[in-house]
């Protein structure tokens, strides 16, 4: 009986695991069923905001810190690798690494100040930092200040990551990030890390009787999100071939990584993927439909969607596959 | 300018150190007060100056309907409860917004017949713009208000309320009434400020949020929760923007403001006053 | 003979103008059951948090296994070899009891396997086996208590301070937890107890500390203690001493 709770453990893990790769091969197989630019950009788009909410959701869900500020490693991944193809013709994939490096660094950094601060006032210094990045950036002239950088076509090729018309090649690396994003979460949700983080979400005075110590923990996941992050904003760089300060550092552009994972459900392993999934088309479809004809009704749409889905279900959409999980949430109200 | 700061970060801070309660929305309700104001000159020619205490109750209205439609609900939300409260809010903001942008289209518009707008006052050698100055006197009131009422029977059943949000319901408190009041007040807050500010500012739908990060930061550097933390980190905020203004290029000047929160965060991690 | 394992040197604490502890000194030796009595009010829990760590003395210094803990913090005490339970139990109530005990077994046990197996073992010995997958906040009182206490031993102590592990039980579960104590200190575990039930109590432990208005009273076998006319008088008032 006792080996039976282990097990329970073990094999739920495993089923997850085999639900990933299923869902992975159908992501894989979408661009056969589905035709046009326009279609296959909007996933490409989805794709990449779930690996880049999942990286935030490493911090801010699973470990609890709720940060506003994660567009600037956004921008710092970005910004290096864009600069370093453009100026020293490095490829994007050494970008990619040094741009992970240095936003992975970046979030280190930023973390050992900033998680003395609780809940409010730690989210309040991300915005703070991010906005502060986004002032620089705009009037840092190295980098181009507010008129951004744009990134020549170098030729198609892998190793430039640049196709001439194929959205379809962007698909694959999105996905491969967003798969990868997930996998990494999979994986500290099994570890020590994950099962010490939750419990010192539920009793911090328990967790520290029972030898808990989070802060180095803290500053690793900071690191790893942050660096993650920052990968996603070099292979957005290379996808859209333009960054400016206000499309990497902007603060709307921290809620929009941070969202998908809270409307999908935070600290979940499916929320950033299932929220990505709603709201990006929706936010890219109502801009398109509505955007140009009634200014603002994308956003009124948008808005009460947000307002809705956060109201309705708190702990995000998850819940409409684990109906225990909804459960809980409302239950002791 | 720091004055005007302060008020809507009075507003926000009795929402949110009051009730425990973010609201993102703030720099939505702004920007509604101002376009309410613009709106009522046009149509009635009402000053703005006396139009205050009206916006004030229309605003105050707004803020307990909020309160009652939105954010009541998120009370009984167990888990992650302060994640769904800030994103409802946001989402409110960004609704507001379209709305706004339907509405009134994106361009800017201004007041320019005021009784205030354009006129000077002058101290000497130091010419003051008037609306600013008036600004800073209403402000000052609004905050010996709030200050006073902190210290009413209203105030400190708030403040109960916040702190042990199951136990005051056994005592007869009607949570709802007192947060819901609480919300307006600190709307009527809001929308005193957007009064002011249409006077001599621009008004178009995006002008709520830089005002509105301002007051958040203003709030935690004071400190979630105190009044008086709130004015005073209205007033350092407006005169650092003003000094960094003179050092730095111009489109920088909030990185002093920014500077400084950190700053004092780093030794005072519950803002200069914070009771939370 | 070897020194005490844990050795507590005149510790006082106030909070605030109210002495909880003043000048508390006594040995504790390995593998015994120590039990830490006194009416309410004599800083038995006061004192159990100073040595688990969780708040640092005011004066005076406790040494476990010869070194200076006192100050050092509760996840520092806690990585020495020192558990504890709590009086007001704090489960993880969103984890399961596998994933609470798990949470303990992690000290020691740094891979998710290992973890696992050690918080199975654990789960078997106080008694959890069937209950491995509920949801920690739909336990019994009782089986809470019994989660309290599995998941303190998964982090392997040298020490356990149990405090207030048998209160409110009925018979039953009472001799039940009598005998899950003594197992753990044939295990080699050293514990100190806090009960104010003391027909459980006394047959369990082999010595008694009595606390009573912040100071150590008297120290001794049972036996000798409840005899103790002071004990009696802190207990039942003055009428009855004598």
């Amino acid at each position: 009986m006792v080996e039976r709770a282990g097990r329970a453990l073990l094999s739920r893990r495993r089923r997850e695991l085999l639900l990933g790769a299923v869902v992975l091969a159908l992501l894989a197989a979408l661009p056969l069923g589905v035709s046009g630019a326009y279609l296959r950009g909007l996933i490409v788009l989805a794709l990449l905001y779930a690996g880049l909410s999942q990286a935030w959701n490493i911090l801010g869900g699973y470990c609890g810190q709720i940060s506003l500020g994660h567009a600037l490693y956004f921008g710092i991944g970005a910004y290096t690798s864009a600069l370093l193809f453009t100026r020293a013709g490095l490829s994007p994939f050494i970008g990619m690494f040094a741009g992970g490096l240095l936003s992975g660094l970046s979030a280190f950094l930023v973390g050992i100040p900033c998680f003395r601060l609780s809940g409010h006032y730690y989210a309040i210094a991300t915005i703070v930092i991010g906005m502060m990045a986004a002032l620089l950036a705009s009037n840092w002239d190295f980098i181009n200040a507010a008129q951004g950088i744009t990134i020549p076509f170098h030729g198609e090729a892998w190793r430039n990551l640049q196709f001439r018309t194929a959205v379809l090649p962007f698909h694959y690396v999105m996905l491969v990030y967003a798969a990868l994003m997930w996998l990494i979460a999979w994986v500290i949700e099994g570890s020590r890390w994950g099962f010490y983080w939750r419990a010192v979400k539920d009793d911090v005075t328990a967790a520290r009787s029972l030898g808990v110590s989070i802060y180095p923990s803290k500053l690793a996941a900071a690191a790893i999100s942050g660096a993650a992050t920052g990968i996603g904003g070099a292979l957005y760089a290379q996808y859209v071939g333009f960054i400016d300060p206000e499309s990497a550092f902007d603060l709307s552009l921290s809620v929009l990584i941070a969202l998908p994972a809270v409307v999908g459900g935070i600290g979940t392993l499916w929320g950033p993927l299932l929220g990505a999934a709603v709201l990006i088309p929706v936010q890219q479809l109502s801009v398109a439909w509505f955007g140009s004809a009634a200014g603002g009704i994308d956003l009124m749409v948008y808005g009460a969607l947000i307002m809705v889905l956060a109201l309705s279900r708190p702990e995000g959409l998850v819940s409409f596959f684990h109906p225990r999980a909804r459960q809980e949430a409302v239950d002791h109200g | 300018m720091g004055l005007l700061y302060a008020v809507v970060a009075a507003g926000l801070t009795l929402i949110f150190g009051l009730m425990n309660v973010v609201n993102f929305a703030h720099g939505a309700l702004l920007m509604a007060a101002m376009y309410a104001t613009w709106l009522i000159h046009r149509s009635t020619g009402l000053d703005p100056l006396l139009q205050l205490p009206l916006v004030a109750a229309l605003l105050f209205g707004t803020g307990v309907a909020i309160y009652r439609v939105l954010i009541a609900r998120t009370l009984q939300i167990r888990v992650n409860g302060a994640m769904v409260q800030i994103f409802t809010t946001f989402g409110l903001s960004i609704f507001l917004v379209g709305l706004a942008q339907l509405v009134f289209g994106s361009d800017f518009q201004s007041i320019n017949a005021s009784f205030l707008g354009g006129r000077t006052l002058a101290f000497g050698a130091v010419v003051l713009p008037l609306p600013l100055v008036a600004s800073g006197v209403v402000s000052l009131l609004v905050f010996l208000a709030l200050f006073r009422l902190s210290r009413t029977e209203f105030g400190r059943a708030l403040e109960a309320t916040r702190e042990d949000f199951e136990a005051v319901a056994l005592i007869g408190v009607d949570r709802d009434r007192i947060f819901g009041i609480g919300w307006g007040i600190g709307a009527a807050a809001v929308g005193i400020a957007g009064v002011l500010l249409a006077n001599f500012y621009y008004i178009s739908p995006d002008v709520g949020t830089n005002f509105a990060l301002i007051a958040y930061v203003a709030v935690a550097l004071g400190g979630f929760g105190s009044i008086l933390g709130a004015l005073i980190a209205g007033l350092v905020i407006g005169l650092t923007e003003a000094l960094t203004a003179l050092v730095v290029d111009p489109s920088l000047k909030q990185i002093g403001i920014f500077l400084i929160y950190l700053a004092v965060l780093m030794f005072r991690p519950r803002g200069l006053f914070g009771k939370l | 003979m070897a020194e005490p394992l844990l050795q507590i040197r005149e510790i006082s604490k106030s909070f605030g103008s109210v002495a909880a502890n003043v000048d508390i000194s006594f040995d504790v030796t390995e593998g015994e059951i120590l039990g830490l009595i006194g009416p309410n009010g004599a800083g038995k829990s006061s004192l159990f948090n100073i040595i688990a760590g969780e708040i640092a003395p005011d004066r005076g210094e406790i040494l476990f296994a010869g070194q200076r803990i006192s100050g050092i913090g509760a996840v520092a005490c806690a990585r020495l070899g020192i558990g504890r339970t709590f009086q007001v139990v704090r489960s993880f109530d969103s984890m399961t009891v596998l994933e609470n005990v798990m949470v303990g077994a992690f000290l020691r046990a740094r891979r998710t396997r290992a973890a696992l197996r050690r918080a199975e073992e654990v789960i078997a010995v106080c008694g959890l086996a069937g209950r491995s997958d509920t949801v920690a906040h739909r336990l019994s009182p009782p089986e809470k208590r019994r989660l309290e206490i599995a998941r303190a031993l998964a982090t392997d102590p040298r020490l356990l301070l149990l405090d207030e592990v048998l209160t409110g039980l009925t018979p039953t579960e009472a001799r039940e937890g009598m005998q899950l104590v003594r197992d753990l200190r044939a295990q080699g575990i050293t514990i100190i107890m806090v009960e104010h039930v003391m027909e459980v109590l006394l047959p369990l432990i082999d010595r008694a500390v009595v606390l009573n208005l912040g100071r150590k009273l008297v120290e001794g076998v049972p036996a000798e203690i409840v005899r103790h006319p002071e004990v009696i008088r802190a207990y039942l008032g003055d009428r009855y001493s004598g």
